[in-house]
């Protein structure tokens, strides 16, 4: 036990005095890893903008109920705790007459007369639901249930599907799907176009010492006291390049972002972005670490392993 | 202490060449060989496969009382750090200090901080290398990157010490220093087995020398000088 301890701190030592003795060979490995996890960490955030725009739009869209004035408030609970209960339903809200009416005037405070006409009247406005789904493509169900006969005489109108533009809604929704499947796929892609780049790097420079690895096996070095310290010197590579990633990012997007903004021509909203880094920055780092530690210890101990074969011949 | 029996290798790069072809070898504890021979005659092939650097084609090798046939790839660590090994291109690593190259070699065997700071200064000190510790292989002239090979073969204190053309690459003042390093770990009862071009060196031995020509061993005296070109004069008049 004493003597494997012994080896472990050998072997993490003789790592970090390699990085420091190999830094030029460090520096450019180094300098390869940080644009690649630069990319990766990108792509992440970028996605979680596209994302959020996406269900800004998407939260806009709901089901409105409009009930009948003779609806008495017992009634009316029932109803929402019957919608509540719908498995597609992801919220519902109700709004009473005086609400809907305050609303009404809220949106058109700039046309006075219309406002003025509507206060000589006793509130026309109807009580209203709105039923957020779970899923835009999915509404059959709630269809289903507003139009049962019951359910229907309490409503003084049928259902408006966010003023019945059900074909817009439904072209939406299936942008947005395409746009969610293809940042997940622009992701897994950059993950593996980094993987193979890391990879190839330090494949490159432990081809460059592949003699000392050699040296190393004729004087009777085991495989992991030859191997240890480069997967030690790579896994620093890694967390080098993590942490410079997660730096040239966070320059980029806050003392660029009004710059950004002007550019991204509101395809991405630059102050999300912003605020995501920041709520998520640690695990962010995290996930930079993680990836730029495996991948720099996985790379060198394949990388190494062709140098450390016998002859069996 | 050295068995070799009928042992030949070819290379699979050259199927119809044989490297070494049959040749057998008897060392005893503490006896100090040496391995003549013209480049390319086989010599270095003997010793890569004592190291198990190659293997045989075919014939029985017995180092130590390990008997190569039986040894697994997990157990040629444990081999090599039985035997100390001196290579022509020295072989040190560039990135480590004098010191820290010597005391690899006690490293990988398990040795404590402790063993190695006593060890290590006491090998540099043999091999008239104190005040170097600290330098570089590179800012090292030839002799003395030989002698710090030579200190790390010696530092694990082997019972076998193979020397590959250790004064090959030297200056003949300091090939003299070389060897007589070799005689004085072969007086503290370490089996040494040189090979070498070095008609002098072999004149002024006086040891046992093997000849070996094609592959093949063409003589093996005790006591013997250089003989080499004589024999190949004969054999092709």
């Amino acid at each position: 036990m004493k003597r494997k301890l012994r080896t472990l701190r050998r072997i993490i030592r003789t790592g970090f005095v390699n990085f420091l003795r190999n830094f030029s060979l460090a520096v450019a490995a180094m300098a390869v890893m940080v644009v690649t996890l630069s990319i990766v960490l990108f792509s992440v955030i970028t996605n979680a903008t596209f994302k959020n725009t996406i269900s800004q739009i998407t939260n806009k869209i709901d089901v409105s109920v409009f009930l009948k004035d003779s609806v008495n408030q017992p009634q009316t609970n029932q109803l929402l705790t019957e919608i509540k209960a719908l498995p597609d339903v992801k919220s519902i809200q109700y709004l009473n007459k005086s609400q809907v009416l305050a609303q009404y005037e809220q949106q058109n405070a700039g046309n006075q007369e219309l406002v003025t006409a509507i206060g000589e009247t006793a509130n026309p406005l109807p009580a209203t639901i709105l039923i957020r789904p779970k899923n835009l493509n999915n509404i059959g169900n709630i269809k289903s249930f507003l139009i049962q006969p019951t359910i229907a005489n309490m409503q003084s109108a049928p259902p408006s599907y966010s003023g019945k533009q059900e074909v817009a809604i439904n072209r939406i929704t299936h942008a947005t799907n395409v746009l969610r499947e293809v940042g997940v796929v622009a992701i897994v892609v950059f993950v593996v176009i980094c993987a193979l780049i890391i990879f190839n790097t330090i494949q490159m420079a432990i081809f460059n010492r592949r003699d000392e690895i050699q040296i190393m096996r004729l004087l009777g070095a085991s495989t992991h006291y030859i191997r240890g310290p480069f997967i030690i010197e790579s896994s620093i590579y890694g967390v080098v390049s993590a942490a410079l990633s997660v730096l040239i990012i966070n320059l980029v997007f806050v003392t660029t972002s009004s710059t950004l903004q002007a550019s991204a021509l509101g395809l991405l909203d630059i102050n999300y972005a912003n605020q995501y880094f920041d709520n998520h920055f640690w695990r962010l780092l995290a996930m930079q670490l993680i990836i730029g530690i495996v991948l720099g210890a996985v790379s060198s101990t394949i990388a190494t392993h062709r140098y450390l074969k016998f002859k069996t011949k | 202490m050295i068995l070799l029996d009928r042992v030949t290798k070819k290379y699979a790069r050259a199927e119809n060449q044989v490297a070494l072809d049959r040749i057998s070898i008897h060392v005893d504890p503490k006896e100090f060989v040496i391995v003549i021979g013209q480049s390319g005659a086989g010599k270095t092939t003997l010793l890569k496969l004592l190291t198990r650097e190659e293997k045989p084609t075919s014939g029985k090798i017995i180092v130590g009382g390990i008997d190569y046939d039986k040894l697994k790839d997990k157990d040629i660590p444990m081999l090599r750090r039985k035997i100390g090994v001196v290579f022509q291109d020295f072989k040190l690593l560039p990135n480590k200090t004098v010191f820290e190259n010597v005391a690899y070699a006690l490293e990988i065997a398990g040795a404590s901080n402790k063993e190695i700071k006593n060890t290590v200064p006491r090998v540099l000190d043999i091999v008239n290398l104190k005040g170097k510790e600290k330098s570089m292989p590179r800012q090292l002239s030839g002799g003395e990157r030989q002698r710090v090979a030579i200190a790390r073969a010696i530092v694990r204190q082997p019972r076998i010490l193979v020397a590959d053309e250790p004064t090959g690459n030297l200056d003949p003042k300091y090939a003299w220093d070389i060897i007589k390093i070799l005689e004085k770990i072969n007086r503290y009862g370490t089996t040494v087995l040189l090979t070498t071009h070095n008609q002098e060196i072999v004149n002024k031995l006086k040891r046992r020398v093997i000849t070996i020509r094609d592959g093949k061993i063409v003589s093996d005296k005790a006591n013997a000088g250089y003989n080499i070109g004589h024999e190949k004069k004969t054999k092709n008049t």
